[in-house]
């Protein structure tokens, strides 16, 4: 579940996803009421804080968790009903939770959120329940704990899903451009940095007439998550306009995109991005777990899509989830057993097991359902131990400011000019960049 | 008795004023309220959650006049403003002046105009947005099938533009037409045979007669265009997938750059700031498009004579056909 994910939804109706944003927002926001008001009427005066289990609970996610099934389940092991909004975007998911916080009520009792936003709403972590002592920290990866965890050792979020990144490739692209389109072979020619990757681009190119990968933004997410310290210091200084790194990355992603033509100029969950996928338009793409349902919607029908188990640059991760206890629900206690249960090894198993949502537990990730799955789209390509492998390869976990997310939005604008829209060129989409900074700090 | 003599006098004075005030108290709450509140964010460092902060006077102002962005904002506010309240009343007008002829299944066709505003601005946007999509889009394609260059409907500013404005205008325009239909259909049908039998054909009908008697419905017409046209929200918003306003703001309305401040980056203060000059550049531009108007039916005022007394000559002479018809009867 990333910032980005959300266009798993969009698998059938290209674009229903983010034109039908407002519609389902005040669909989320009258199940709020709704649901707040049947919470009012269920109490039985248990009163709040919630020491009696509540009758039902509301939880939002966004996209796609995986829990359906397991919502039922666990109304028939507590009796506990739970009352699921499902905004079909994770802006919008953030946008209406930043609503509640700031109106002091209309939160569900369990809130997911991005780790692209996490950390904005770190700025607020008095505003959500404490769960350090509802789970104990060795269930998760170390990183996917402490990027939850507050100064002052507050946890404000339990890990749902994490999104360690392979390489999809279209084999038969490969095969026609005269490449080798083995799994395995794929994979050791890959094994290097992003220079390899944009080389083997330009050799891919220059025998196809598909473009290398589908856009700017897409590959930046790679190349950016592998950046330790990106726009933001620890000390809250924002750097995204001075760091020689960024402006690097910036020049050579354009170089590759423009110069050599490696990118189909598409930008990601656009209309075009889409089509693109029934019509040959790109050979390669990042992917994150998550990614491989939004591909498998997209290129429905489409055959020749295979991971390989390499990554440009080492490893990455690329988005991922957590359940947050705002404190002003009614219910927090029952609130955290729920999102402590839904964490669990075997409850993120079945999650993957229904949308592929790779799990963050250590014991979920070494378990046999994980390192045995399949995926028969990919050409039965064993997703599960790839990814395994991948989040195993992931040495960098980049400082995520709370301005990441803004900042990460204009850089991609700013590559989007140039590549998408060809309204500048590199270095005047950066000034523009700059000032798209500057009127942040 | 003195008593009930003051009582019935203060039942005569105050009265009316409390059958009123339902209005204006709900003015005041609704309308009067948030707007000198929103002036009193505008005037803070106001975050989203955090709530109010420091006092800055004119800070934000500043700051957001300073903004590339903001001007970007206000050039593309004002030119899908432009480019669909103009065409739209014109449209309308036209097409209202068709229904108001002697259609076979009225009704049918009346409501035919209205269908596209029953449908929800997100399906419009869906539909329109797949049609405007750059590389694979409908529009596109059609053009280049006959031979023609692509337009880059969300790269170029102009482009992606006129493609908003085409979806307001989709929308908007039956709407407007039946407004001017109903205002049409009380213009005295004798004026009509009057400028006919002086020898005016369909249009100079519809300009010396329809156009002038419809003025204060397009007094009324204009000033809600003017006003909805630049708080557009919905179509650039749905645009495209961000719904940002595209890469370089090609298509950032105010609301939409207002709705960034706010919610994206949960800077009420500088929101506020933005609402407060729309407020302003909606007054300001109403003010210009009443003077105009106001110009318009005094200039008119004066032509305006002869139709309402070609209208009473009119009417006498109907009246004499009447009266030249009871004759035939007797």
């Amino acid at each position: 579940m990333s910032t980005t994910d959300f266009h798993q939804g969009r698998r059938r109706g290209r674009t229903t996803g983010r034109r039908l944003a407002p519609v389902a927002a005040l669909s989320a926001v009258a199940a709020l009421l709704l649901s707040a008001c049947g919470d009012n009427g269920d109490d039985n005066g248990s009163g709040s804080g919630g020491a009696e289990a509540p009758e039902s609970l509301t939880v939002t996610t966004f996209n796609e968790f995986g829990y359906e099934d397991l919502f039922e389940e666990y109304e028939e092991l507590t009796g506990i009903r739970i009352e699921h909004n499902k905004a079909d975007t994770a802006e919008n998911a953030r946008d209406s939770l930043r609503n509640s916080l700031g109106a002091g009520s209309g939160a569900s009792d369990i809130e997911a959120v991005e780790v692209d936003w996490l950390v904005e709403f770190m700025q607020y972590s008095d505003q959500f329940e404490d769960l350090s002592e509802d789970a104990s920290a060795d269930r998760w990866l170390d990183w996917k704990y402490e990027d939850a965890a507050a100064e002052d050792g507050r946890v404000i979020g339990f890990g749902t899903d994490i999104g360690p990144q392979a390489l999809c490739y279209r084999a038969d692209l490969f095969e026609e451009a005269g490449l080798s389109s083995d799994r395995e072979e794929v994979a050791a020619v890959l094994d290097g940095d992003w220079d390899n990757y944009f080389d083997l681009g330009r050799e891919f190119v220059a025998a196809s007439d598909s473009a290398w990968y589908s856009g700017s933004d897409n590959i930046w997410q790679g190349m950016i998550n592998q950046v330790e310290v990106p726009f933001e210091t620890e000390d809250g200084e924002i750097i995204a306009d001075t760091n020689p790194e960024v402006k690097d990355l910036y020049d050579q992603l354009l170089t590759a995109s423009v110069d050599d033509e490696l990118s189909a100029g598409l930008s990601q969950w656009s209309g075009d991005w889409a089509d693109a996928f029934q019509r040959d338009g790109f050979a390669t793409m990042l992917c994150p777990g998550w990614m491989l349902g939004v591909i498998e919607g997209n290129a429905d029908g489409v055959e020749g899509w295979d991971v390989a188990d390499a990554f440009p640059g080492g490893g990455g991760n690329w988005g991922g989830s957590y359940l947050t206890v705002p404190i002003q629900g009614e219910n927090v206690e029952a609130a955290k057993e729920l999102a402590a249960w839904l964490t669990e090894p075997e409850q993120q198993i079945k999650a993957f097991e229904a949308i592929g949502a790779f799990p963050s537990t250590v014991e979920a990730l070494e378990s046999e359902e994980i390192q045995s799955a399949t995926d028969e789209f990919f050409n039965d390509a064993p997703v599960g131990e790839i990814l395994a492998n991948r989040a195993e390869a992931i040495e960098v976990q980049p400082f995520k400011g709370p301005n990441y997310l803004l900042i990460n939005v204009a850089i991609q604008d700013a590559l989007n000019r140039v590549d998408v829209d060809g309204v500048d060129d590199p270095e005047t989409s950066w000034e523009k960049f700059l000032d798209d900074v500057e009127a942040l700090k | 008795m003195d008593l009930r003599s003051r009582a019935s006098a203060w039942d005569r004075k105050y009265s009316p004023y409390l059958y009123i005030s339902p209005f204006f108290i709900l003015f005041a709450i609704v309308g009067l309220f948030p707007l000198l509140y929103t002036v009193w964010v505008a005037a803070h460092d106001w975050d989203l959650i955090m709530g109010q902060g420091e006092f800055v006077g004119f800070e934000n102002f500043t700051h957001i006049l300073g903004q590339r962005a903001f001007w970007i904002s206000l050039r593309n506010t004002l030119s899908i403003f432009i480019l669909s309240t103009g065409p739209q009343v014109l449209f309308a007008i036209v097409i209202a002046y068709m229904l108001d002829a002697h259609l076979r299944a009225k009704t049918f066709w009346r409501m035919g105009v209205l269908l596209p505003y029953v449908v929800t601005p997100v399906a419009v946007a869906l539909i329109f947005g797949n049609l405007f999509a750059e590389r694979f889009g409908l529009v596109n394609s059609a053009l280049e099938t006959i031979g023609l260059n692509p337009v880059g409907w969300q790269s170029d500013s102009l482009a992606s533009h006129i493609a908003i404005a085409t979806m307001v205008n989709f929308r908007w325009t039956g709407y407007n037409a039946l407004i001017f239909l109903a205002a049409m259909q009380a213009i005295p049908r004798d004026l009509y045979e009057q400028a006919e039998i002086d020898g005016a054909g369909r249009v100079r009908q519809f300009l010396s007669v329809t156009v002038p008697m419809l003025r204060p419905t397009i007094i009324f017409v204009v000033i809600t265009s003017t006003i909805g046209g630049l708080q557009i929200f919905d179509e650039p918003r749905m645009y495209d997938h961000s719904g940002r306003g595209g890469s370089d703001g090609q298509w950032r309305t105010m609301t939409l750059y207002l709705y960034e401040l706010g919610w994206t980056r949960s800077d009420f203060g500088r929101a506020s700031a933005v609402a407060v000059l729309l407020f302003l550049l909606i007054v300001a531009i109403g003010i210009i498009n009443f003077m105009i108007t106001r110009r318009i039916a005094t200039a008119d005022g004066a032509r305006q004579a002869p139709p309402t007394r070609a209208g009473r000559r009119a009417a006498g002479r109907a009246r004499g056909k009447k009266l030249s018809r009871k004759e035939a009867a007797r």
